[in-house]
């Protein structure tokens, strides 16, 4: 089932009563996510990632804009109606209800012709369990299982009425970091094996990358970026969006351009045919920067990080205008001379991204101008 | 399709606006049933004491408004003694209270002392005493010491409560340690440290407890009928059933309900101007008989 | 600070709250069951004639206790429940919506800052029916095409029915107050989720609502069970001093009866009586909290 917002908005009365502003949580969302594909809503805290997947849940009516199911306009359709599962960051199991009670519990809404014999429900229940893998823990209640644990059951309560759409808010953020990994591979796993249209709310980059067909970058409410992830890391499309991306996180110096040169401070680092003169943001991927004796970047070393196969390099620049220090990821054999002061690099021009000094907006020259 | 959704979004709509008229509709009603007594206790008081028995039907309204009852109210009966006298209670009540308090839930949170955790297991099996329990004996204590009809009699059972008690403990000790160590680097006193710093930072805990000890103090009924039954001592309540019994003659209707309304406007006035204090108070245990 | 020290001071900042509740809390604690085995006690000449059961016996063969003790039971059976329920659908109301709330919540309230005995007043008002008007009460029962009753001295059901309905219009604040916390604490999640999944509003309530506030349902109730049990001050309110002639004494008015007034001068038979309400209560709180384990599921 495909999902189609148009012109999606929804503004929130101001929570400071003095002040007649609305805000505005989302503002004119345009996309369509392919049928049985897996996206991320993408951005930070505040975002209105949540109010968007609230909307295409029907829990949040929006202010304009209409939300399609396939073909069917399911605006103004109460949530009930609608036919899709809902994973919480809480979780939100029952914890009075043992696992199989909370699997149960959607399908025991059903009525009419809709609803199931008892023994067409223990199937489903069991076949949900065994999806998420939690056959053996079925009488437990919630509060005797684990934080991974609960999300399966979550996941299992969501899928088991077999949605059109399965939605996921934040669903790994209350996880520890080794269990992240593990269930983010496990929500992939079992979007693919059902073939359910996914959409899935995170603040965390990685997550949504490593697992999205498709992601959706967010900021104050307005999309930014929509493409495969791997496509929207190499083709960034603001200086937010290439600052959000990544870890490491993308340099960012300030930069100018200057007959088809890029300078940071008075080195010309990089040839930018095609781009015009005038004060830049220059963002520089870490693994951009390739160690060269000769090359055109200098900056003053104060530390390499090692990472195994890799060691991050850390320097120091007048004209780094990003939150933290300059990093460069190289490969360890090329790591800088015990007590070198500082270290030149040449910088590969697909991983050097121009931004505009004043919208941020990106300023595309050589190769990406086809674009 | 489309028609069809839009029909079930329509028909969800509805009925979500029925379930929300039905909801306002009991909501309202109960409210009327609360402030229905309130608006006849104000509205007898100032009809006047021919009007009032000349309506064999009760009338909703006045048009000849009178305060002629408030100024019996304060003359024919000692109002004013009986208000003066459940102030006097009152405040002193609450203020010894809570120099009783103060320290010994100090005492619980912050010192270490040989005993503590038994004293204070004995203190927690004693909230569960109801006060009917005790209150025969305090009857013949108080009357064995002389101290009927005055105001040692009726203030001195009433000071302590055990649950206020604990509640300030509980308060007292979610302060950090670092804060005591930190005082007593800086050579600061127990006492001082209890007076400058536990005081005013638990000052919200203080002052609901203050609240709820009023509220208690102002309302109370049963002890101060049993020690006192010399007009002189008697509190509001007391006054109240009194004046019901034998003030103005038992017909004047107006002029009792104009004591009431006396009577209760201090504590609400207190509870509108507290809202929040005290109801997130009551509801952190004030249970109320 | 040497250790002798400390044990010193801790003891001296208890000093106070100690010396009071040793006065008037242990000693009377121990005191009341001393006075419900003295048999004869005089308060006059503070003598007695022996130890035993007596005390136990003529209470429980007082007429005016069983009738305190048959009013007593009938107003906890009849108020529990039913305040229990209605401040349950009055804070879910309360709790499914947004405008006025805090005006409601502020109405609901009031009873609780007002004196018992003071409103208890009006409500004898308006129920009561006298040589100049049949009262308010009656006229609404007019209006059905039934009545005058006096409820206040009339028949005994008449007057069980002004006493459970104030007793029921006192506690409502407090019950109110703790529920409607209660259902604001329960995570919009589960709410949203239920939703999701097409539940009924009544399911909701019944498979969600209640058993996430039942830890604080059954604590009403037994606070409840309590309460009830020692009513005493609105019956008083509604229906004069003199409670026995008027067949409206309650377990805690005979009591006090038994003490002081008219009647009084037996506090032998007051801590009997006080010992044996106190049997009923807290047997009575132990089935409760037996019943609560079974059904609370946290």
């Amino acid at each position: 089932m495909k999902v189609v917002l148009q012109h999606l908005t929804k503004k929130f009365p101001s929570r400071n009563k003095k002040s007649n502003d609305e805000v505005i949580a989302v503002n004119d969302f345009n996309f369509e996510i392919p049928d049985g594909k897996l996206i991320g809503l993408l951005g930070p805290s505040g975002c209105g990632k949540s109010t968007a997947l609230n909307l295409i849940s029907g829990l949040i009516q929006p202010t304009s804009g209409r939300v399609f199911f396939g073909d069917d306009d399911v605006t103004s359709l109460p949530p009930e109606n609608r036919g899709v599962g809902l994973v919480f960051q809480s979780y939100a199991l029952y914890p009075h209800l043992t696992v199989r009670e909370n699997i149960l519990f959607p399908l025991q809404n059903l009525k009419g012709s809709a609803r199931l014999s008892k023994e067409e429900m223990e199937k489903r229940v069991t076949e949900a369990a065994k999806l998420v893998q939690i056959e053996n823990l079925m009488e437990r209640k919630p509060g005797e299982m684990s934080g991974g644990q609960q999300q399966r059951v979550a996941i299992a309560r969501a899928v088991v009425k077999m949605p059109r759409v399965l939605l996921l808010d934040e669903p790994l953020s209350n996880l520890d970091a080794r269990l992240r990994l593990q269930t983010r591979e496990e929500i992939r796993r079992i979007q693919r094996d059902t073939g359910i249209t996914t959409v899935f709310v995170t603040h965390d980059q990685e997550e949504a990358m490593s697992i999205s067909d498709m992601i959706v970058v967010m900021k104050d409410g307005v999309v930014q970026q929509i493409g495969k992830p791997q496509d929207v890391y190499d083709d960034p499309i603001n200086l937010f969006v290439s600052k959000f991306l990544g870890t490491p996180p993308i340099n960012v110096f300030d930069a100018r351009v200057q007959n088809e040169k890029i300078y940071i401070g008075d080195e010309a680092v990089l040839d930018a045919p095609g781009a015009r003169d005038g004060a830049v943001w220059a963002g520089v991927r870490p693994e951009g920067f390739v160690p060269d004796e000769n090359g055109p970047f200098t900056c003053r070393l104060t530390g390499v990080e090692v990472m195994g196969r890799d060691v991050s390099v850390v320097c120091g620049h007048d004209k780094n205008a990003g939150a933290g220090a300059v990093r460069a990821i190289i490969s360890a054999e090329n790591r800088p001379a015990e007590g070198a002061k500082t270290v030149r690099f040449s910088l590969k021009s697909y991983k050097v991204f121009l931004f505009d000094h004043d919208t941020e907006e990106r300023i595309r020259f050589g190769e990406f101008e086809v674009k | 399709m489309t028609n069809d959704f839009d029909r079930i979004g329509r028909a969800s709509r509805a009925r979500k606006a029925a379930v929300r008229a039905v909801t306002y509709a009991l909501l309202t009603f109960w409210a009327l049933m609360v402030l229905f007594p309130y608006y006849w206790m104000l509205l007898t008081s100032v009809k006047s004491y021919s009007a009032y028995n000349g309506e064999y039907v009760p009338t909703f309204f006045t048009l000849a408004p009178t305060f002629q009852n408030y100024v019996s109210a304060f003359s024919e009966v000692p109002l004013a003694r009986y208000f003066l006298n459940s102030l006097i209670f009152t405040i002193v009540t609450t203020g010894l209270m809570m120099a009783v308090i103060i320290p010994a839930a100090f005492a619980f949170a912050r010192l270490e002392f040989r005993g503590k955790n038994l004293v204070f297991s004995l203190f927690l099996a004693l909230m569960m005493i109801p006060n009917e329990l005790v209150i025969i004996t305090n009857y013949q204590t108080i009357t064995g010491w002389g101290l009927r009809n005055s105001f040692p009699g009726l203030i001195l059972p009433s000071v302590t409560s055990v649950f206020y008690i604990y509640l300030l403990r509980e308060n007292f000790a979610q302060i950090p340690d670092e804060l005591y160590s930190a005082a007593k680097v800086d050579g600061t006193s127990d006492f001082k440290y209890l007076t400058r710093v536990m005081m005013p930072i638990c000052k919200p805990t203080i002052i609901t407890i203050v609240i709820l000890k009023v509220i208690e103090c102002w309302n109370s009924y049963v002890w101060p009928r049993l020690v006192t039954d010399d007009p002189a001592y008697f509190l509001v309540s007391n006054g109240i059933q009194e004046i019901r019994e034998n003030g103005f003659g038992r017909e004047n209707i107006p002029a009792m309900m104009a004591a009431v309304v006396v009577i209760s406007v201090p504590l609400i006035a207190l509870f509108l101007a507290f809202r929040n204090k005290v109801m997130s108070g009551v509801s952190r245990g004030g249970i109320k008989g | 600070m040497d250790k002798q020290q400390n044990n010193l001071k801790g003891w001296l900042y208890l000093l106070p709250a100690m010396l009071f509740l040793g006065f008037f809390m242990v000693y009377p604690l121990i005191d009341v069951f001393v006075y419900s085995f003295e048999e004869g006690y005089n308060s006059a000449s503070q003598t007695f004639f022996g130890v035993g059961l007596y005390n136990y016996a003529y209470v429980l063969h007082d007429p005016y206790f069983l009738q305190a003790l048959k009013n007593t039971f009938i107003l906890v059976v009849i108020t529990v429940p039913l305040s229990t329920i209605i401040a349950l659908l009055i804070s879910v109301g309360l709790n499914s919506i947004t405008p006025l709330k805090k005006l409601y919540q502020t109405v609901y309230f009031l009873p609780y800052v007002t004196n018992t005995l003071a409103v208890g007043l009006v409500f004898m008002i308006l129920f009561k029916k006298t040589a100049y008007t049949d009262g308010l009460a009656n006229l609404v029962l007019a209006w059905f095409g039934r009545g005058p009753v006096d409820f206040i001295d009339g028949p005994y059901w008449a007057k069980m029915f002004v006493l459970c309905f104030y007793t029921i219009w006192v506690v409502m604040p407090f019950k109110v107050l703790i529920l409607t916390s209660a259902l604001a604490s329960v995570n919009q999640d589960y709410y949203n989720a239920a939703k999701v999944d097409g539940t009924s509003p009544f399911r909701i309530f019944r498979k969600i609502t209640l058993p996430m506030i039942s830890p604080m349902i059954f604590y009403l109730v037994i606070t409840g069970f309590i309460g009830a049990f020692k009513a005493y001050s609105d019956a008083v309110a509604l229906f004069g001093t003199n409670l026995n002639a008027a067949e409206m004494n309650t377990i805690v008015g005979y009591v006090y009866d038994m003490l002081y007034g008219d009647s009084g001068g037996y506090p032998s038979y007051a801590s009997a009586a006080a010992i044996l309400l106190f049997a009923v209560v807290f047997t009575i709180t132990l089935v409760n909290l037996s019943i609560s384990k079974k059904n609370v599921h946290y």
